[in-house]
């Protein structure tokens, strides 16, 4: 990730006309705006399929595409797409295009810091994971979930090793596939394998696996815990230990388990997307505790509020002691902050960021089309018809606020006080 | 009804439930049958067993039964005598072969279409007793072939025909290109964050109907609408495995659509012209995995298409001309209450609309709906002979006039083609895009 301390925290207000980028080109995509908020960028079309990218009003580079899709900013602050030339495909970073091209080329993963790019890549028929331009040596029938490790040094994929036709039902079911770590292969073989996690350290792998129709289990490096369950969902890594965490269903309920023993004592009628805290000393996950009920539990204890339609987002504090979720009732979402529900319903709200410190809480929320942020449940004066995350300044004083308003970017940086005041 | 005698069997060749059968004991059978009974179902089976009074007036709901001259085998009431009720009275100790004939009653002889639910006066719901033998058959590993493999193409790849990862998105992009030749500035948006609506689709589309994605796009783009379409999984809103009894996996399916949703921000999700999978995205799948309701507005294609007439934000150049008929989906009709919608969106698209009778909730399924289609070849002929009563229903609305026949679900869709083509009736069929593509107000 780009050093937020060497970005500009002192100019109040930069703005970038967009508006003049229609009359220059065809039609212009939506734009996404870079990490720092110094550059805000758009496919446009040049003319029948002639695609360009608009950075900051500038063309990107000399290149013209057949096609470009997916056009994201990496956190290091790299503007990403993937594109098209002379019928294949490839990522283009910059403007660049990587040297290696592919049949086709889908799902960009980024790593935290930016330093890894990967994708999953299919040339003629076969399949693998490309990482900052390089693909696997080894190439699969099929990949169907991918995975970039913490450090984006490493890549993964559940892939079939065992050529199978379409009704040969039984042979699916002795096992036709498994995951492969940096194209190496498992020596197991799988029903079905879902869902990846690669250990910090990027040496170990771990997914949910289907034994046969009926019994799944978590395997790691290959070798399935010995506990079989009825179904389990996505494991993560402990941050420190190495231990695997995931949840699971036993008689009709849910827990979560560690390494195939149980690790809270109590069930839910739903569990999922589990989280460690950055220190690695509580865990937390949206949870069921009830039918057609929702919240988060934090080592096992739910909040006493529950919600009709939906808890997502959660998100632990830089000190692990706050969590953060949004909470949708009827068609409208809240900002939830250790079971506690913010004040104003949006009609979308986006993942809640915290401060360095876990004392301010922010979220890029929406109503009728207009896009606002909420800080510490008060609305800020200004809406937007377009706007990106807020970023947090290093010291916790000032928050970067990226908007479009008026056919203009804008990238302002606002005090916490005074959103706050 | 008289009490059902020894049905009359037929060689049926099938790998998934003969390999099935050759494998099973009686004591696995047993385990399996008092494992679901005393672990999955509760007081609603209890209920409904302990109600019927074999009254048989849930008899002449069922397209089978009509179309087999009043077999009372093929009666609601007689395919539950001889599946789960005798599992239940047995207490599981049933042999193989009967395992055999309940595979092929519950998954060839049954639609779970619910129409016996509304003549039945207690309103039992047979379908869902269906449901539990289906549980059943698949815990014993004896699903038919052809379905079984969709529910394995669901665990693989999310949706019901093996699309592989890079085929759904270069597919939607071909498309894009290909309605661009048309509205130059036309786009199918992926990934796109914030929009007000999902679309997603079943299988099928990307696999043999990929015209369907272009004329959604082409209304998508008139209308107006702000739209997305995820490029990774969760983009089907299919569920075989709903009708397969593999609940796991059903669960596995929709929770991956509805997190493409959450991921992308999105207000609703509309469902394109698809039956099955509104009961599955809408009932089924959300319920199991602990959702009362489904945690986003869903949006079946005629209710869409209802809100953009009647909003204005699409216009009709000139009406359909040939005379139409509307065959109502039990899913979305008896299942979503979508009839009259349905209606309006024909007459305001077409000239001259002739109902079918019986029609809205008392309509007649297809018999290709509840996954029975989904069996595939070596039942064909049993889901064609076993509708016959809607073959004369299509052919007296034909005797009126009727030329095109409108199935707003791919099940339907596909069932009816069998039909129309087996008794030879002569109707063309289509899905209410097909209509809106061909008589809105395009771009010049």
């Amino acid at each position: 990730m780009a050093d937020p301390q060497s970005w500009d925290w002192e100019t109040r207000e930069k703005k970038i006309p967009l508006d003049a980028w229609k009359t220059e080109y065809r039609w212009v995509e939506e734009p996404y705006a870079s990490p720092d908020g110094e550059k805000v960028a758009a496919v446009v079309n040049v003319d029948e399929g002639e695609f360009t990218v608009c950075v900051n009003g500038e063309a990107w580079g000399e290149t013209v595409f057949d096609k470009i899709w997916h056009l994201r900013f990496s956190p290091d602050g790299r503007l990403t797409a993937l594109v098209n030339e002379m019928g294949e495909w490839t990522m283009a970073i910059d403007g660049e295009a990587w040297e290696n091209k592919f049949g086709y080329i889908w799902e960009p993963h980024y790593s935290a810091d930016g330093s890894g790019i990967a994708a999953a890549v299919q040339q003629d028929m076969q399949y693998a994971m490309v990482l900052n331009g390089e693909p696997w040596e080894t190439m699969f029938a099929n990949m169907t979930y991918f995975a970039l490790s913490p450090d984006g040094r490493h890549t993964a994929g559940a892939v079939q090793v065992v050529d199978v036709d379409s009704g040969e039902i039984h042979k699916f079911q002795e096992g036709t596939f498994t995951a492969a770590l940096d194209g190496n292969a498992w020596d197991t073989r799988f029903v079905n394998v879902w869902n990846l996690a690669i250990s910090p350290d990027g040496v170990h792998l771990a997914a949910e696996v289907r034994l046969n129709l009926y019994d799944y289990t978590i395997a790691v490096d290959g070798v399935p815990w010995d506990a079989r369950y009825q179904t389990v969902w996505a494991p993560v890594f402990h941050p420190l230990t190495g231990g695997v965490v995931a949840p699971v269903r036993e008689k009709g309920a849910w827990t979560l388990a560690q390494d195939g023993k149980p690790l809270w004592k109590r069930t839910f009628v739903q569990l999922w997307q589990q989280m460690f805290s950055p220190d690695g000393q509580r865990i937390a996950a949206i949870v069921a505790p009830k039918y057609g009920r929702w919240t988060v539990a934090v080592d096992g204890e739910p909040w006493p509020a529950t919600f009709g339609k939906l808890v997502t987002d959660a998100v632990f504090s830089p000190d692990g002691r706050k969590v953060a979720a949004l909470a949708k009732d009827g068609e409208t979402f809240r900002v939830v902050v250790d079971g506690q529900p913010w004040s104003d319903a949006w009609d979308m709200a986006w993942k809640p960021v915290f401060g360095p410190d876990g004392k301010d809480v922010v979220a890029k929320v929406e109503k009728d089309h207009r896009y606002t942020y909420s800080l510490n449940n008060r609305v800020w004066r200004g809406t937007a018809d377009a706007a990106w995350d807020p970023v947090f300044s290093p010291d916790g004083t000032r928050l970067l606020l990226r908007t479009v308003e008026s056919g203009q970017y804008v990238r302002r940086v606002v005090p916490v006080s005074e959103m706050a005041g | 009804m008289a009490e059902p005698s020894k049905q009359e069997k037929t060689a049926v060749v099938d790998d998934g439930i003969d390999v099935g059968v050759s494998r099973l004991t009686e004591e696995k059978i047993q385990s399996v049958i008092n494992s679901v009974i005393d672990n999955e179902t509760g007081v609603r089976l209890k209920t409904y067993v302990e109600t019927c009074i074999h009254c048989g007036l849930c008899s002449e709901a069922c397209h089978y039964y009509l179309s087999h001259d009043k077999d009372p085998h093929y009666s609601p009431v007689g395919k539950v005598k001889q599946t789960i009720w005798e599992m239940i009275r047995k207490k599981g100790r049933v042999s193989p072969e009967f395992i055999r004939q309940a595979a092929i009653i519950a998954h060839t002889q049954c639609n779970l279409c619910k129409r016996c639910a509304q003549y039945c006066p207690f309103g039992i719901d047979i379908a869902y007793m269906m449901s539990i033998v289906r549980r059943i058959i698949h815990r014993l590993g004896v699903t038919p072939l052809y379905i079984q493999d969709t529910a394995h193409s669901h665990s693989v790849t999310m949706n019901q025909m093996w699309v592989k990862g890079d085929e759904w998105p270069d597919t939607l992009q071909w498309q894009e290109e290909e309605a661009q030749a048309e509205i130059p500035d036309l786009r199918i948006p992926l990934e796109k964050e914030g929009a007000d609506i999902m679309y997603s689709v079943i299988a099928p589309e990307p696999k043999f109907q990929a015209q369907l994605l272009y004329q959604a796009a082409v209304i998508m783009h008139v209308a107006g609408v702000d739209w997305t379409m995820p490029a990774s999984v969760g983009w089907d809103n299919s569920d075989m495995a709903m009708y397969t009894g593999d609940n796991e996996i059903m669960g596995r399916i929709k929770r991956a659509h509805f997190e493409t949703a959450e991921r992308l921000k999105v207000k609703k999700i509309v469902m394109g012209e698809c039956g099955h999978a509104f009961r599955s995205v809408y009932d089924m799948g959300n319920r199991w995995l602990g959702w009362s309701m489904p945690p986003f507005t869903i949006v079946h294609a005629i209710e869409f298409y209802y809100d953009l007439i009647k909003a204005g934000r699409i216009q009709i150049a000139r009406k359909f001309k040939p005379p139409v008929t509307l065959h109502d989906p039990c899913n979305v009709v008896r299942g979503a209450g979508l009839g009259e919608k349905a209606r309006y969106v024909a007459h305001a698209l077409c000239e001259t609309v002739i109902e079918m009778y019986p029609n809205r909730e008392h309509n007649y399924c297809c018999c290709a709906g509840g996954g029975v289609i989904n069996t595939g070849p070596p039942f064909k002929m049993a889901r064609v002979e076993g509708n016959r009563v809607k073959a004369e229903q299509l052919f007296e609305t034909k005797t009126k006039g009727a030329e095109v026949l409108i199935a707003p679900c791919h099940n339907c869709h596909s069932g009816l083609e069998d039909i129309v083509h087996h008794y030879e009736i002569g109707l063309e069929i289509k899905f209410f895009s097909d209509i809106i593509y061909e008589v809105m107000e395009k771009p010049a």
